[in-house]
């Protein structure tokens, strides 16, 4: 199927995107300071440093008011991208854009407008929301700081509304994070997230964390917020079954590159990257009588050193000698996806 | 008689504001070479029943009533010294964490030979050959080279390997599994439970699954509980119980999954959580949060406010809910009526 391919920068975009991700690179050194890393080789005195390739030249854009999800598996580096794109890790090379204006280098003070607008919802509710603060507190402190003008009154209006607005009694006010069940902190977070009026929302693993039924309720709440709010969302998760239904595009990310990005429904129709692919065949579906799942060889390389060329092709089934050397670039295909696979662009595979 | 018979099993924990009850009137059986699945959420009581079964109840909890019979024997009245044979020989245990479940300074072959020379009189030699044998079964790639490896030298869908080869080592007839691929990725967990049910398949092993996991449940399992709030609300074949569940709440479970609504539609979320242990509503415990409370006429079903369900038949299924207990009564009639 070499005629779905296209060259990659003919991708139809009309509008801006709100978030662009261009090149991004983190690494983590896992060498210490400056004398830790001295190492004595065959009498000689050398500098050695190793470092953790958490993000390796990741692409992404997120348009206005839609909901990309970001999947992979663990040590993938989705995490690290959300973080980077908040701002909480610096990246170690590439840009990042948001609305046109490049974020990743800005200083901490004019970051400030843009860390109103762009708003981060933890995996875990039980370590995100200080001990020793009531709800009301906890809700109140962010529009203090971004809003320092506004009076008492006019806060706890917007806390009020807010709260009603993601289902929190108005008598939670008074009580403390730890009087509540998962499932109810969660709620508080999202809250916490809602009450700056932001118009972008990272969630990571944002339900991961809570039992089925309240994973039901947490992931309407959040598609609720979406459609009242007009809010776009970077959703952080390794859970499919829940990218199906709540994601309009997604990113399959494996050892910290993009593999697969694609609009939901075309994705799981028919995904094209063959860890996409052993990916979505290991989710346990209700109607299984056995696991029915593409087994891959082996493990998910160590990203302290990378493989060579494809970072999948040691557990790929259709790698062959140009997977091995060449690292692949996404390749938009004809169903409005882009994929990195040179299996795919060579037509080797459909 | 079914190898494992669990009757009106109770189990509290004596708390110093007075006791818990942790299951109430649980009651299973699992035949040999069965694999049931115990399916819940946190705080349904799903580990303490496993945990039960070999006794590994800590205090401050306990087994208040009910029995547990395997194989002829009475578990609950057993001594520790005649339950250590049971356990880890004829019933083994698969944790859910493989880095707790593993001691960290002794290799994998140690542990494994430490495991097989506590239950048999055997040398350091044979027993590494079983180790090995063991080791080869789960598929672990060079098995020979991991025997003197450290548990942190392997990865976690590796270390679930070691595990399963350890609860392998003596040859059980149950193998307990709490949750053992719920720390790991979807790709490791579908290979591991692959191989779980392999090896049970090819050995007879009966198989008692612990799992939030619906789809787990399904791939693996022949039976199925399902707990809430320390009950036993409904049991049957998976498959029955899966394409046509009796009880609202594991409608409601299977309801909530993304899977089984439109992309971008609301979800079908049950309303309200599980109560906790300590202050169980009256009646049924799922009626704060049950839509059948109300009748289609708008009266009320004064009974699950009242009463506790006792459980009714329902195809291959158990139910303990007065809603299905009155369809089912109402079906009967007119079918006595025709006669």
């Amino acid at each position: 199927m070499s005629s779905t391919v296209q060259a990659p920068d003919q991708a139809p975009e009309t509008a801006a995107p709100l978030l662009e991700i261009r090149g991004l690179e983190k690494h983590f050194s896992l060498s210490g300071d400056f004398l830790e890393q001295l190492k004595f080789k065959r009498g000689r005195l050398v500098r050695e440093q190793q470092y953790v390739h958490a993000i390796n030249g990741v692409d992404l854009d997120i348009q206005r008011g839609e909901a990309l999800c970001v999947v992979g598996e663990s040590g993938c580096g989705k995490s690290t991208v959300a973080r980077t794109v908040m701002g909480l890790l610096h990246p170690s090379a590439g840009e990042i854009r948001y609305d046109g204006q490049r974020i990743d280098e800005l200083s901490h003070k004019a970051m400030m407008p843009y860390r109103r607008r762009m708003q981060m919802i933890f995996q875990n509710p039980y370590a995100s929301l200080n001990p020793r603060m009531t709800i009301q507190q906890t809700l109140e402190e962010p529009i203090r700081l971004h809003h320092p003008d506004w009076s008492s009154q006019r806060i706890k209006e917007q806390v009020a509304e807010v709260m009603a607005s993601v289902g929190i009694a108005a008598d939670w006010g008074a009580r403390y994070g730890h009087e509540f069940s998962g499932g109810q902190r969660q709620r508080i977070a999202i809250a916490r997230a809602l009450v700056v009026d932001p118009e972008f929302i990272v969630a990571d693993e944002p339900i991961s964390a809570l039992d089925v039924s309240i994973q039901a309720q947490v992931l309407n709440l959040l598609m609720e917020a979406q459609q009242q709010r007009n809010l776009t969302y970077l959703f952080i998760t390794h859970d499919l079954a829940v990218v199906e239904h709540f994601g309009t595009r997604v990113a399959v990310m494996y050892l910290g590159r993009v593999c697969e990005v694609a609009p939901t429904a075309t994705l799981f129709a028919r995904p094209r990257h063959p860890y996409t692919q052993a990916l979505m065949s290991a989710i346990p579906r209700l109607e299984d009588d056995r696991p029915q799942h593409i087994r891959l060889e082996g493990e998910v390389p160590t990203p302290v050193n990378l493989p060579s060329g494809c970072v999948f092709h040691g557990r790929c089934p259709h790698a062959n000698e140009r997977c091995r050397r060449e690292i692949p670039v996404l390749i938009a295909t004809i169903d409005g996806g882009q994929v990195a696979c040179h299996a795919v662009e060579e037509g080797r595979i459909d | 008689m079914a190898l494992l018979d669990v009757n009106h099993l109770d189990v509290r924990f004596a708390l110093r504001r007075g006791d818990v009850q942790a299951l109430r009137d649980v009651s299973f059986s699992l035949e040999r070479g069965e694999r049931l699945g115990i399916v819940g959420e946190s705080g349904a009581g799903k580990s303490v029943a496993a945990f039960s079964l070999l006794n590994l109840i800590a205090k401050p909890g306990y087994i208040a009533g009910g029995s547990i019979q395997f194989d002829g024997r009475e578990l609950t009245q057993m001594s520790d010294r005649a339950l250590r044979h049971v356990r880890g020989h004829r019933m083994s245990m698969i944790f859910q964490d493989p880095m707790m479940t593993l001691n960290p300074v002794l290799s994998i072959g140690e542990q494994m030979v430490e495991c097989l020379k506590a239950h048999r009189r055997i040398s350091n030699r044979e027993a590494r050959a079983i180790a090995l044998n063991k080791l080869e079964q789960v598929q672990i790639p060079s098995p020979a080279a991991r025997l003197d490896q450290y548990p942190h030298e392997l990865s976690g869908g590796m270390r679930q390997r070691v595990i399963i080869a350890i609860a392998l080592l003596l040859d059980p007839d149950i193998i307990i599994a709490d949750e053992p691929t719920t720390a790991l990725d979807v790709t490791i967990q579908a290979e591991i439970m692959a191989l779980l049910l392999e090896l049970c398949e090819k050995h007879n092993v009966g198989l008692i699954l612990i799992t939030h996991d619906l789809g787990v449940v399904s791939q693996v399992t022949q039976r199925m509980l399902v707990m809430y709030a320390g009950r036993v609300i409904e049991q049957g074949p998976t498959r029955e119980i899966i394409n046509d569940p009796q009880h609202p709440y594991t409608q409601g479970l299977i309801n909530a999954l993304p899977q089984m609504a439109t992309p971008g539609s609301r979800l079908n979320q049950i309303p309200g959580s599980m109560p906790s242990l300590d202050n169980l509503p009256s009646g049924c415990a799922f009626h704060p949060r049950c839509g059948f409370v109300q009748r289609a006429d708008g009266s009320t079903r004064r009974a699950c406010i009242d009463e506790v369900p006792g459980f009714v038949t329902s195809g291959n299924c158990r139910v303990a809910c007065h809603m299905v207990a009155e369809m089912l009564e109402r079906e009967r009639i007119p079918a006595e009526e025709i006669r």
